[in-house]
């Protein structure tokens, strides 16, 4: 397998807090990787330096081997890194087809088209005329993970995408993708359900105050040699 | 069934439609009285001023108070233009361009610099542009100082001045008002719209922000410079209180909230309602600071009362009738039926590959 994503040494402080310390995290093309760890260990700041939203103050980011760190969010995206957030991030007042154009660059009837396709995948093309507003935490969810596929990004990081949703929910997500997964998408998944986590990814990452402190390939025979403490517990 | 419904509905629309535009190019030879048609050019350069405003700010969020730049350097720059290139007589509209040309490149610079911020800052670095225009007009020799510049005789009938306007100031409302529709309609229009809501969360979407926000601000400058022009040859004279007033981008904001921030009816209602009533008050009164008071006290009953706008509260008050015993979005949708049919619908603890 060849490295799709990689950060490098990365260092991030937020005045003298060091959420990101010397952070070298892999994910392999084709996998589905998870990275977990207590809050504030990292996770979520590590998304945002990859995604653009917060400037590394050292080390670097590469997407497929082309250094891509301190890119700004819009080229990022371009470049084929889609994310989600953990607490969603919706166009209210849109209507939730119009969330699904916001990113596509297709012209209109084959945008929509296509972002009919998608809202189709997730479960929630019935809601495509309502303001997205008006949805479901849950539906939220969905439409957030559907606007991101339009663009068809090469990989996808999602923050939390079974926090604060049913059980039914949960299992919705992870069959979708798990399909996506199986298309050839890349993802790299922040979480803390560990039920999740360890039924989807091949890969975990363990981060805590800002640096890796274990990483495994759970598909793997376990080598006594090189325990995980990940996996030990 | 609903595209009957559709079709219906479409053909009403477009009936409503040439009803309105008959009705808008008879206005004033049914109602002939100059003072009548006086209320009648206001209430049209604002309604085209206020789309054009509304195209930038009410939809990307970002509330602008220094429109009043453009829409001033409109009317000296054909002021200014007339007098030096000696251009007289009707030809002087043959200046209208150049006008809106000059809003624009004021726009490109200033949105540069006042875009870099959001919200409250933004407000404050429009506002502060604004006086740095107003005392740079005051203060110039070009521009005529505190005294301003007049514009050209018209060669026109005093009975019919008014009506010459009319119609001018009709075209714009109606150029406006169609520049709107498009963005609105446009795949700009959805990003700025996104940016309103969510500017980060759009950028992250690959909106490239500041090229949107920058195209729109300069886009509505452009208008605002080209009615400020017509505004102008109207009134026959600017001064730097009247071209850069700061109760123009007071009336624009209070126009679009009144009829409904970032609709295309909004605004167009808000300026036919106030402008007419502003203007009336002002006659009425010439004390001239009643209508000041009242456009204030109007701001601040929209603001509690209707803060979303008159369109969009009718529209609410329609939807609810319409789904009353309803809901307007169902309950999260069952994943079961919602999956393809090769989803497994399997727990994730049960699925590791």
């Amino acid at each position: 397998m060849t490295t799709l994503l990689r950060t490098e040494d990365v260092r991030k402080a937020y005045g003298g807090v060091h959420a990101l310390d010397s952070c070298t995290v892999e994910v392999e093309e084709g996998s589905v990787a998870g990275l977990i760890g207590p809050n504030g260990s990292g996770k979520t700041t590590l998304f945002n330096v990859v995604t653009g939203y917060a400037k590394a103050d050292a080390g670097h980011v590469y997407l497929s081997g082309k250094k891509i760190t301190n890119v700004s969010p819009d080229k990022v995206f371009a470049l084929g890194i889609g994310r989600t957030f953990q607490l969603t991030r919706i166009f209210a007042s849109l209507t939730v087809l119009e969330n699904m154009l916001v990113a596509s660059r297709n012209g209109r009837s084959a945008a929509r088209r296509h972002a009919m396709e998608q809202l189709e995948f997730v479960g929630i093309a019935g809601h495509h005329a309502a303001l997205a507003g008006t949805l479901s935490y849950g539906q939220r969810k969905l439409l957030e993970l559907a606007y991101v596929l339009v663009a068809d990004p090469a990989v996808i990081l999602l923050d939390e995408p079974a926090g604060g949703i049913n059980l039914s929910l949960v299992n919705h997500i992870a069959d979708r993708i798990r399909e996506l997964n199986a298309a050839g998408k890349t993802f790299l998944i922040v979480e803390h359900n560990m039920e999740f986590v360890m039924g989807l990814c091949d890969q975990v990452t363990v981060l805590d105050s800002g640096a890796v402190v274990a990483a495994a390939y759970l598909g793997e025979d376990p080598d006594p040699e090189d325990a995980d403490p990940a996996e030990d517990e | 069934m609903g595209s009957t419904v559709m079709r219906t509905q479409r053909a009403t629309a477009g009936l409503a439609l040439i009803v309105l535009a008959a009705a808008a190019v008879a206005f004033p030879l049914v109602f002939s009285s100059p003072v009548i048609t006086n209320y009648a050019v206001y209430a049209l350069i604002f309604v085209a001023v206020v789309s054009a405003w509304n195209v930038f700010s009410g939809f990307s969020g970002y509330i602008s108070l220094g429109h009043a730049v453009f829409f001033g350097s409109g009317a000296y720059t054909v002021g200014i233009a007339a007098r030096d290139w000696h251009v007289n007589g009707v030809s002087v509209f043959a200046l209208l361009p150049v006008a809106a040309a000059v809003g624009a490149v004021i726009a490109v610079p200033f949105g540069l610099v006042a875009l870099r911020v959001r919200r409250h800052t933004f407000i404050v670095i429009t506002i502060a542009v604004f006086f740095i225009f107003q005392l740079m007009a005051a203060n110039f020799s070009f521009t005529g100082g505190s005294v301003g510049v007049a514009a050209p005789f018209l060669p026109w009938n005093p009975t019919s001045f008014n009506d010459h306007f009319y119609y001018i100031t009709l075209g714009c409302a109606v150029v406006a008002i169609v520049i709107a529709v498009l963005v609105r309609r446009s795949r700009f229009g959805l990003q700025l719209r996104a940016i309103r809501d969510d500017e980060d969360r759009a950028r992250g979407l690959g909106v490239r922000t500041m090229k949107v926000k920058l195209t729109a601000f300069v886009l509505s400058a452009t208008v605002s410079g080209l009615v400020g022009g017509v505004w102008f040859l109207y009134l026959t004279q600017v001064q730097p209180p009247s071209g850069y007033d700061p109760l123009f981008d007071l009336s624009l904001v209070l126009m679009a909230f009144l009829g409904g921030l970032g609709t295309i009816i909004g605004p167009v209602l808000g300026a036919l309602i106030i402008e007419p009533g502003q203007l009336y008050l002002t006659i009425r009164y010439t004390s001239g600071y009643l209508s000041e008071i009242l456009l204030g006290a109007l701001f601040l009953l929209v603001a509690l009362f209707v803060p979303r706008g008159i369109v969009p509260t009718v529209g609410e008050w329609v939807k609810r009738l319409r789904t009353r015993g309803r809901p307007a979005v169902e309950a999260v949708p069952a994943p079961a039926t919602a999956s393809p049919p090769e989803a497994t619908g399997a727990p994730a603890s049960e699925a590791r590959r």
